[in-house]
């Protein structure tokens, strides 16, 4: 029997530097657009595809939830900062779009962009004391904040208190409510993607790779990560004021630890670094997390045991992988 | 060479709990000029530099550049002013090209006012410019080597890589520490013009180095540490002739043996 081993080589269709691609032909233009193809329009079918009402409104909270992955990895792998502030951006952002709505009278058209604004300068303001900490350090801080803020409402019984406020306006249509969303997401997903890549992108690398090293470039680190975390925690405030116009409802459970937590693990399924990884984690995550609502109490074994399978056997993450087996070609060589 | 001194170290006292680290050390450089500091190891000299250069708070003392006070500011603003330093382990962004690793210094405020090395004032493209400083600091442009990741280089071009992020700055004076260390012989002999070609162009440099002999080829002064303090500061000839440094360096014993062989 002869023998014969797998081959595997790289597709070489990026030259030298990484801004010129030599395109030959349709078939590596449409090897380079079609991932991304895919990704669009699969996320813009989905309204359409999921059954039902209740189905629908996972859709919206499922890119609730990509937007806050998203900033997740984009602090953690392009800024060095692992933050567990993401209930906290949802919370602030939350609050500021229901005072917004219900005290001024503004349409959601309007309090959500001005939340997100508004709520990214008070989070880098607050997050401001925490900057100069690095890695595990900042993640304890940061998971502070949104306890914190949840007792301060709850003991001082300001902000509606533990009631919450009510009659927060919805958006005018189900489809508005889900197309806004989504476009949202699809929007912050690219534009973090280009961000990274962009000159002011290399040096929230470079921070992260070594701040000593910014910081004898002559350039001022702190400047840099609180523009990281304005960004940031500007896409977490508006994904918390969207969540309040589909809930129509703020309340201290906008400050709940979910908001943390799901989007690493989200991170960890998808594929850390890679921005879209953590996104399609939250696609895998939420609709599995609302799948299990039938077991009851036991939802939370099966999906300890669906994330413990996914670190186990791919802990590099679907993207990771997935990334690296599209680049590749696989072939049978005699030897 | 002009007399004008450029930086003016006075009195610097660095202490770690209850080590002093660098004592009452004092000294001067002058424009274009290259000191080279030595001694034996934990004798302070890279603490002496990250107090210049503010990556740690002296005890007290006065750092006077260009007839200011820089003592007590900010790294960032030290090297803004036009100090750059390189490290003695060296700090490459290891997950980015090596071009790219220029793009983080020439993204600097003090970059956009000088244009980078040999920029007329106007900064133009930062990859155009980066791979122009890559080229001139020692790598080959039409090769693969400067678009290579920085973590698969070997530490000859990362040394260089040290260097040039020094330069995209256009600084005035560059503190190396051990810029020598770790490289192979023809490495070091390709690395000495290019020390010499930076000080035609009017660069200041203090090096810190432990291979002397290359060392004393470039340097116009040599300064010796040894505990924190001051040992002697003269021309090569004359601190090769001290008899202090030889105790420093090699015992009191063991310079009465070099000293039979002398």
């Amino acid at each position: 029997m002869e023998e014969r081993r797998k081959e595997r080589l790289d597709r070489g269709i990026k030259i030298r530097t990484d801004k010129i691609y030599a395109l030959m032909s349709w078939r590596e233009l449409s090897y380079l657009t079609m991932p991304r193809l895919v990704l669009i329009v699969g996320i813009l079918m989905l309204p359409f595809v999921v059954p039902g009402m209740y189905w629908q409104r996972v859709i919206s909270i499922v890119c609730v939830y990509a937007l806050l992955a998203l900033i997740f990895d984009f602090l953690a792998h392009f800024v060095g900062l692992v933050s567990l502030g993401g209930a906290f951006f949802i919370g602030v952002g939350g609050y500021l779009a229901a005072i917004l709505n219900t005290s001024a009278g503004l349409p959601p058209i309007v309090t959500i962009p001005l939340a997100a604004l508004i709520g990214a300068a008070i989070c880098t303001v607050l997050l401001l004391p925490c900057l100069p900490l690095r890695g595990v350090y900042f993640a304890i801080v940061t998971l502070m904040y949104p306890l914190v803020a949840a007792r301060i409402i709850e003991a001082l019984d300001i902000l509606g208190g533990t009631d919450g406020i009510m009659g927060v306006e919805s958006f005018s249509s189900t489809w508005t409510e889900q197309y806004f969303i989504i476009l949202m997401t699809l929007l912050f997903l690219f534009g973090i993607r280009r961000l990274v890549n962009m000159d002011i992108g290399l040096v929230f690398r470079a921070v992260k790779d070594n701040d000593q090293a910014v910081r004898a470039s002559g350039i001022n680190i702190t400047l840099y990560k609180a523009i990281a975390v304005f960004i940031a925690s500007g896409v977490g405030c508006l994904s918390g004021a969207c969540l309040v116009h589909i809930y129509m409802w703020s309340g201290i459970s906008l400050f709940s630890l979910d908001f943390s937590i799901l989007p690493i693990a989200a991170t960890v399924i998808g594929g850390a670094g890679t921005l879209v990884g953590p996104v399609l984690g939250c696609f895998i995550l939420v609709p599995i997390s609302e799948l299990l609502r039938a077991f009851g109490t036991l939802r939370i074994v099966f999906y300890s045991l669906i994330l413990v399978a996914f670190i186990v056997f791919r802990s590099e993450g679907i993207m990771v992988y997935g990334q690296r087996k599209y680049h590749q070609f696989e072939r049978w060589v005699k030897i | 060479m002009s007399s004008q001194s450029i930086l003016q170290v006075k009195d610097i006292t660095k202490v770690f709990g209850g080590i002093i680290a660098v004592n009452h050390l004092s000294f001067d450089i002058n424009e274009g000029e290259i000191l080279g500091i030595i001694g034996p190891n934990g004798s302070g000299k890279t603490t002496l530099i990250n107090c210049i250069t503010g990556f740690i708070k002296m005890t007290s003392g006065k750092v006077i550049y260009h007839g200011k006070n820089i003592e007590g500011k900010p790294a960032h603003k030290i090297a803004d002013m036009g100090i750059a330093r390189t490290f003695q382990i060296m700090r490459p962004y290891y997950t980015l090209p090596c071009y790219k690793n220029l793009v983080i210094p020439l993204f600097s405020p003090r970059a956009k006012r000088t244009g980078g090395w040999r920029g007329g004032g106007k900064l133009g493209d930062r990859d155009t410019v980066g791979i122009d400083i890559l080229e001139e600091i020692g790598f080959e442009r039409d090769s693969f080597v400067p678009y290579k990741l920085a973590s698969t280089l070997p530490t000859g071009y990362l040394k260089r890589l040290e260097l040039a992020r020094c330069l995209a700055l256009k600084p005035e004076l560059i503190i190396c520490d051990e810029i020598f260390s770790g490289l192979s012989m023809s490495e070091i002999a390709s690395m000495v013009p290019l020390i010499e070609r930076l000080q035609m162009d009017g660069i200041t440099m203090i090096m810190i180095e432990h291979r002397l002999r290359e060392l004393f080829q470039v340097a116009n002064r040599v300064m010796v540490l040894n505990f924190g303090e001051k040992v002697i500061e003269g021309t090569s000839e004359q601190v090769m002739a001290d008899e202090k440094v030889k105790v420093v360096y090699f015992g009191s014993e063991g310079a009465e043996e070099v000293m039979k062989y002398a």
